[in-house]
């Protein structure tokens, strides 16, 4: 039998590659990829610990954050059109326009 | 060697490797593929959590939905300049990755010298019914009823929020 500290130095070894990933790639496309990566890691500990304590509210967040992962992918992809199409490029260097 | 413990490394590999590829990939539909193979693999874990609907719900929303999006917007851009967003591997890399390992160690330490003991817990028997479709609607529309009719308007803002901002601007 697997124990659940397994599932979760797994959980937290995705979400740090995830970490890796935002902070040194620049493809903004890449860095949403990346933050993906970090949601599915905490998935899968809420899946771990609702599968451990035979409860399926963990589940259901879990179908939560499904659901605004997927907001948040269409929302973000809709902003890297809109930036694309603005200042042709997807380098998150080069927008800086918020930077004080 | 039990057949659950060899899917557990089998599936870990998968998904570590997929996971690293995917953040030195240079190429960004290379990536987007990656992706998809770590969606599975971790679907995967949840077949292996008694998770059933959820193994099922990560194929169709992420490696369905999700991923055809990414493609379809990589295809979109046509990136002409990719040489552009290589950068040379500089210090910031280097503080990134440092930065990375440092959050993973200390998850590492914690589990193991902390939550070790704490969290030794044996698996319910009842994970195999409380993964089921049955208990979690029933949940999901009894107990989380609100919750999940919020999440359907966030939906909606999302659908709204992503045509206004892709939209052409017509003056």
């Amino acid at each position: 039998m697997i124990p659940l500290s397994f599932y979760l130095i797994l959980s937290a070894a995705f979400f740090s590659i995830g970490i890796i990933g935002v902070l040194t790639r620049r493809n903004a496309i890449i860095i949403f990829m990346c933050i993906e990566l970090m949601l599915n890691a905490v998935n899968l500990s809420f899946i771990a610990f609702a599968s451990f304590f035979g409860d399926s509210s963990g589940q259901i967040f879990v179908l939560f954050v499904m659901a605004v992962a997927a907001a948040e992918a269409a929302v973000g992809l809709a902003i890297v059109i809109a930036l694309f199409r603005n200042k042709l490029t997807i380098n998150v260097d080069e927008v800086n326009i918020l930077k004080w | 060697m039990s057949i659950e413990i060899l899917t557990f490394i089998i599936l870990t590999i998968i998904g570590l490797t997929s996971a690293i590829l995917l953040i030195i990939q240079k190429n960004p539909v290379y990536s987007a593929l990656l992706l998809i193979t770590h969606f599975l693999a971790l679907a995967g874990f949840y077949l292996l959590l008694n998770a059933q609907f959820l193994a099922v719900l990560q194929i169709l929303v992420y490696a369905g939905a999700i991923m055809v999006l990414f493609v379809f917007v990589i295809m979109l851009l046509n990136l002409q300049n990719e040489e552009a967003l290589k950068d040379p591997f500089n210090l910031r890399k280097i503080i990134a990755s440092i930065l990375g390992l440092v959050l993973f160690s200390q998850f590492g330490i914690f589990y193991f010298l902390k939550a070790k003991y704490e969290l030794d817990i044996k698996p319910s028997p009842n994970s195999i019914e409380a993964g089921s479709v049955k208990k979690i609607s029933e949940a999901l529309f009894t107990t989380y009823l609100i919750p999940f009719e919020v999440t359907s308007f966030l939906l909606l803002v999302g659908i709204i929020a992503s045509i206004v901002l892709a939209k052409r601007k017509f003056e």
